[in-house]
C-alpha cells in the first residue's frame, strides 16, 4: 500500500484499528469494527466518516457562475450564496463525467465537491471549459472533509460549533468555528439520514475528528457508507454512473435542467431521450436467500436483460437489496426479475426507491 | 488486533478452516481469524449431504456485508452432515465459529490428510506471517 495516498486522518484510523483498503488511490478505512454496527450508529445515533479523499475544485471571478452554469446539469444562476445543489458534469455525448455538489459561497465564488476517483479527470474537464474571467483552483489536497451523519449529528456538532445549527436546512451551508478552526458546515450527506459535511483545512482534521468522537460520534468506514447510500438509493460513480450513462437512464431527471438547457451534453441527453432509452436504473429486493453484488446478471423469465450495479444486504431492512439496469419495460415496481448468483437464478422484485426513507426531514 | 481464539484441540488449514476429528468423522468450520477478517457474515452456502470433495476444492461460499469468499476443503471426503441452521442464522459464524458456527461433517477419504494440517502454533505463525 506504499504508493497509496493518505488523508490527514490516516494515523488516527490506523491507531483505531481500522482495516485500511485501497480506494480511488487512497488508503481508506473500510471498517473500524462491524459494518452492521457502524451502519446502525448512523441510522440510530451519529456516525463520523473521513471522506477527505474527495476533491474540491474552486471557481472564482466574475465568470465563475457562468462557467459552472455551462459545466453542470443543475441550475447555478438561481443558486443563492449559502446553498448547495447536486448535479452532474456531462460530456458532449450526454454521458456522466462525474456527479458533484455545487456550493455557492458568494456571488463570484463557488466550488464543486467531486468524487475522489475523478479528481484529475474533473479538473482537466473544468479547466478545458473555463473562460478567462474565472479562476480555478484544485484544493483537494489541502481540504479535509468529514461527514457527520445520523439523527444525533446536530447535537454532536452543536457541542463544538460556534454557529447555531438548528436553523440550518438541508442543502444549505454556513461558515463556523469549531475547536479553534474555520469550518464550512454543510447540511448534506450520502447516507439517507440527517447530517452534515464539514470542510476544513487539512491541519484541522485531527482536532475536529477527536472533538466529534468525544461528542459521541462513532467512527464509520467506507463499508457502512456504501450500505447506507445504497439503502438511500444514491448513485455511486463507477457503479450506477459512468462516461456512457445518460443521467436520465439513472433516474436523475430532477437534477437536469433539460428545459433551460445551456450545459455541456444537454443536446445529446435530449436526443437520447427522444430516441428512447434502452435501459433504466431500478431498485430491487431479493425474495429468496442470497446477496446480489455488482456485475451479477439480471434476468427476466430466464433471459438475460441487464446487470446489477450495486448490491448488499440491507442492515436496516434485513433483506438483500440492489440497484441495476433493466429495459424500461421491466422497470415498474412489482416486476419479477431474477438475479443470477453463481449461475443460479435468485428471485427478486423491482421495488420503489429509496429502500429506506429519511425519518428526519428538515 | 492479533487476539484470536485458536483452540489447541483443533487442526487448521492455511485457508483458515478448522477441523475437529472424532477418529472417524471430521467437523469443519472457519477459524476465529477468518470470521474476524470477514466481518459480519450474512450468507453461507453449503454443499448437500453426499457430495464428495478433494482436499483444496471449494465446498461452499461465505459472504460478509462487503465480500464473497470461497470455502476450501481442508481434507478430502464425503459430506455426511451439513449445518442447515446457518441458512437462517449465518451470524453464528461470528458469534461461535467453533460451536454453533460449524459448517459440515465429512468422512475423510484419506485420514492422513488430517495429520498434514497445521496445529495451533503452526497456524498462529501462518496468521502472523500474513499480517
Amino acid at each position: 500500500m506504499s504508493e497509496l495516498l493518505t488523508t490527514p486522518l490516516h494515523d488516527i484510523h490506523v491507531a483505531s484499528g481500522a482495516r485500511m483498503v485501497p480506494f480511488a488511490g487512497y488508503a481508506m478505512p473500510v471498517q473500524y469494527g462491524s459494518i452492521k454496527a457502524e451502519h446502525a450508529s448512523v441510522r440510530e445515533g451519529v456516525g463520523l466518516f473521513d471522506v477527505s479523499h474527495m476533491g474540491q475544485i474552486h471557481f472564482s471571478g466574475a465568470g465563475a457562475g457562468a462557467v459552472l452554469e455551462r459545466l453542470v446539469s443543475c441550475p447555478v444562476a438561481s443558486l443563492r450564496p449559502g446553498r448547495v445543489r447536486y448535479g452532474l458534469l456531462c460530456n458532449e455525448e450526454g454521458g456522466v463525467v462525474d456527479d458533484v455538489t455545487v456550493y455557492r459561497v458568494s456571488e463570484d465564488r463557488l466550488f464543486l465537491c467531486v468524487n475522489a476517483s475523478n479528481i484529475e479527470k474533473d479538473w482537466r474537464w473544468c479547466v478545458r471549459h473555463a473562460a478567462d474571467d474565472a479562476e480555478l483552483a484544485n484544493r483537494s489536497d489541502s481540504t479535509a472533509l468529514l461527514a457527520l451523519q445520523g439523527p444525533g449529528a446536530e447535537a454532536a456538532l452543536q457541542a463544538i460549533s460556534e454557529q447555531p445549527l438548528a436553523g440550518l436546512k438541508n442543502f444549505r451551508f454556513v461558515a463556523s468555528r469549531c475547536v479553534g478552526h474555520e469550518v464550512t458546515i454543510s447540511r448534506t450527506g450520502y447516507t439517507g439520514s440527517d447530517g452534515f459535511e464539514l470542510y476544513a483545512p487539512a491541519e484541522a482534521a485531527e482536532t475536529l475528528w477527536r472533538a466529534l468522537v468525544d461528542a459521541g460520534a462513532s467512527p464509520c468506514g467506507l463499508g457502512a457508507r456504501d450500505t447506507l447510500r445504497l439503502e438511500a438509493a444514491l448513485p455511486l460513480y463507477g457503479h450506477e454512473l459512468d462516461d456512457t450513462t445518460s443521467p436520465l437512464e439513472a433516474g436523475l431527471d430532477r437534477f437536469v435542467k433539460l428545459d433551460a438547457g445551456g450545459f455541456i451534453g444537454c443536446d445529446a441527453i435530449r436526443a437520447r431521450q427522444r430516441a428512447g432509452h434502452e435501459r433504466a436504473l431500478v431498485g430491487f429486493q431479493l425474495t429468496e436467500r442470497g446477496v446480489a453484488r455488482a456485475d451479477y446478471p439480471i434476468a427476466h423469465r430466464g433471459n438475460s436483460v441487464g446487470v446489477v450495479t450495486s448490491g448488499a444486504p440491507s442492515p436496516t431492512l434485513g433483506k438483500s437489496i440492489g440497484l441495476g439496469y433493466v429495459p424500461p419495460a421491466l422497470a415498474k415496481p412489482g416486476t419479477e426479475i431474477e438475479i443470477i448468483v453463481r449461475d443460479k437464478p435468485i428471485a427478486a422484485l423491482v421495488v420503489e426507491t429509496p429502500f429506506v426513507t429519511k425519518h428526519s426531514a428538515k | 488486533m492479533s487476539d484470536y481464539d485458536l483452540p489447541d484441540s483443533l487442526r487448521y488449514s492455511i485457508e483458515d478452516e478448522w477441523t475437529r476429528s472424532d477418529g472417524k468423522r471430521v467437523t469443519i468450520g472457519v477459524s476465529d481469524y477468518a470470521q474476524q477478517q470477514l466481518g459480519d457474515i450474512v450468507f453461507v452456502e453449503l454443499p448437500e449431504v453426499g457430495r464428495s470433495f478433494d482436499k483444496g476444492d471449494p465446498f461452499g461460499v461465505i459472504e460478509s456485508v462487503k465480500a464473497v469468499s470461497d470455502l476450501f476443503a481442508p481434507i478430502g471426503g464425503e459430506v455426511v452432515e451439513v449445518n442447515q441452521a446457518l441458512t437462517e442464522t449465518p451470524e453464528s459464524v461470528n458469534e461461535d465459529c467453533y460451536g454453533d458456527g460449524w459448517m459440515i461433517v465429512v468422512e475423510p477419504s484419506d485420514p492422513k490428510e488430517i495429520d498434514a494440517l497445521l496445529d495451533r502454533a503452526g497456524y498462529a505463525q501462518h496468521i502472523k506471517d500474513r499480517e
